[in-house]
């Protein structure tokens, strides 16, 4: 008897960032845009509400689906922000992570052999869940012509209509993209059509910044069959505190929270004390972050535009995905490293779509991301 | 209007940076830049760019003495609270002067070279102005922040330098 991976771990190729994280990490004093979380601290009041928590003792397990008072905040949030409206009682579970809600909800409502459509370039983690989950991916690969938007004519081409089930992410991670609206109704018609659970990974949401943020589950005939991820890390800079939430109509969120209740039984307590002030009083912070994020992401929109770097006008997260003018972005992005010692990521890492592409995350100092934007210059011109 | 908003807002977070950054971060274009730049100048609403200084990172003998100064006052018809102020803020020893409420009336920062310049200044420049009823001179020892910018190294990035 020996460690063997089962298989469908095996399946599973080890992280695309990976090689890539470890040639950074041998490097001193590069500046990483490669980063994937907020270069900010945790709104100090929300802080300090953890601390006191935990100066109170208020050490133990919440009920499963989290701190009642926390479930209420989630609520009335969502409804002012985004028109979304679910009981807190049976209809919002929260989760540590929104990655462990996406998880939950492959586990909880697939069936082994269920195909799951997953739009990409996307967040690492949705292939390999669906994977664990005994089910199986039908890629969907958004174009940049589309500016990597998700369109019906994508949906079909790669063959969605077969699918059970919808994933994807706006404001996106890799890409920077944003859905509006007017542009999620085909695919909200195209979700109702072919009969699709769509899971909506919204934890970008609060970072749009050319238009308001629409969830999908505010159109029409889509509430009943969407799963809504959000959660504090992007938002609330809350990335290492873990803290998510799901919602859906009660049958979906009574299975999640079925796996839930025995695999994690609740989300850490501290961060969920975070998690109401943050809600409670963190507004101008909030606010402020996304204020500075948008001027970087003006600026380094600017700086490759001036530098004949094509990219297109990402309007979301923090996040640029600018084409790469060599055709292995890998190779690009390993001399680029190790030439000027600023690390991005290739495109390929977030599957397909977006390959000959480089993420370039904003989620730094505006200094250190001019002394960067100088030093991308500088390489440009020596090839 | 905006515009100008979000020009001050970049010169509040950092004024040291070129137009033409300014200009990327706001998506305005240079020459609108340097108009507004002007204007604020001009206008009296930007009235200066200056330096936030950890003194303690300064070598000894750089730093200068730093006190906030109460003062309380007497008002009569002919003297009201911006006659007094305009008289005080002209010494340039005081950094900043400030009408506040509470059990005070001013709220006066001094800065100069040694402990007994700044009480000889209090003593013999502020005291003696005849609608000054008292002054309470605190030294400042440390300075943990200031203008919203917080000293010590506890800002280092320990972030993944990469992650997904």
């Amino acid at each position: 008897m020996t460690f063997e991976p089962a298989d469908r771990v095996d399946q599973v190729p080890p992280s695309g960032i990976r090689r890539f994280f470890e040639l950074a990490e041998e490097m001193d004093d590069i500046i990483s845009l490669g980063v994937g979380e907020p270069d900010f601290s945790t709104p100090w009041s929300a802080r300090e509400a953890a601390i006191a928590s935990l100066e109170q003792g208020k050490t133990s397990y919440t009920a499963n689906r989290g701190k009642r008072e926390l479930r209420e905040r989630i609520a009335d949030d969502v409804a002012e922000r985004y028109d979304l409206d679910y009981d807190p009682d049976e209809e919002i579970l929260v989760t540590t992570g929104a990655s462990e809600g996406v998880d939950l909800a492959f586990r909880a409502l697939l069936n082994p052999g269920d195909q799951v459509a997953v739009a990409q370039p996307c967040y690492v983690s949705y292939k390999p869940g669906v994977t664990f989950a005994g089910a199986d991916v039908i890629d969907v690969p958004t174009r940049v012509e589309d500016e990597f938007k998700l369109t019906r004519e994508v949906l079909e081409d790669s063959g969605a209509a077969e699918a059970d089930a919808l994933i994807f992410c706006y404001p996106n991670n890799p890409t920077g993209a944003t859905m509006t609206g007017a542009e999620l109704r085909p695919v909200a018609e195209f979700a109702r059509e072919h009969d699709l659970l769509v899971f909506a990974d919204e934890i970008y949401s609060e970072l749009s910044y050319e238009h308001d943020h629409t969830s999908i589950a505010t159109l029409p005939g889509m509430r009943e069959r969407t799963v809504v991820f959000n959660g504090f890390s992007k938002a609330y800079a809350m990335t290492g505190l873990r803290l998510g939430y799901a919602l859906a109509p009660p049958e979906a969120i009574t299975a999640m929270n079925r796996v839930h209740q025995y695999t994690m039984l609740s989300a850490p307590t501290t961060p969920q004390y975070a998690a109401i002030e943050a809600l409670d009083n963190c507004e101008n912070e909030l606010r402020e972050m996304r204020e500075q994020y948008d001027r970087r992401r003006q600026f380094v929109l600017s700086r490759f535009d001036e530098m004949g770097l094509d990219c297109f006008t990402a309007k979301g997260a923090f996040y640029a995905f600018p084409e790469c003018p060599w055709d292995d972005a890998d190779a690009f992005a390993e001399a680029l490293l190790e030439a000027e010692q600023v690390a991005v990521v290739p495109g390929s890492a977030f599957g397909v779509g977006g390959d000959g592409h480089l993420r370039v995350s904003y989620a730094t100092g505006m200094s250190d991301l001019k002394t960067a934007m100088d030093r991308i210059e500088s390489f440009l011109a020596d090839q | 209007m905006s515009n100008r908003k979000d020009v001050l807002a970049v010169l509040r977070e950092n004024a040291r940076q070129s137009n033409a950054d300014i200009a990327r971060q706001t998506g305005l274009t240079e020459p609108e830049v340097e108009r507004i730049v002007d204007e604020l100048e001009s206008e009296g609403v930007v009235k200066g760019y200056t330096a936030i200084v950890d003194w303690e990172a300064v070598e000894e003998g750089d730093e200068p003495v730093r006190a906030t100064v109460e003062l309380n006052v007497t008002l009569d018809r002919e003297t009201n609270y911006i006659d007094i102020a305009e008289r005080i803020a002209k010494f340039p020893q005081v950094k900043s002067l400030r009408l506040i409420s509470g059990d005070y009336d001013f709220d006066m920062e001094v800065e100069g070279d040694s402990m007994s310049e700044v009480s000889h200044f209090v003593s013999d420049k502020i005291a003696p102005i005849p609608e000054i009823t008292q002054t309470v001179t605190h030294y400042i020892m440390e300075s943990y922040k200031e203008q919203g910018v917080e000293f010590g190294d506890s800002n280092d990035d320990d972030r993944l330098s990469i992650s997904p």
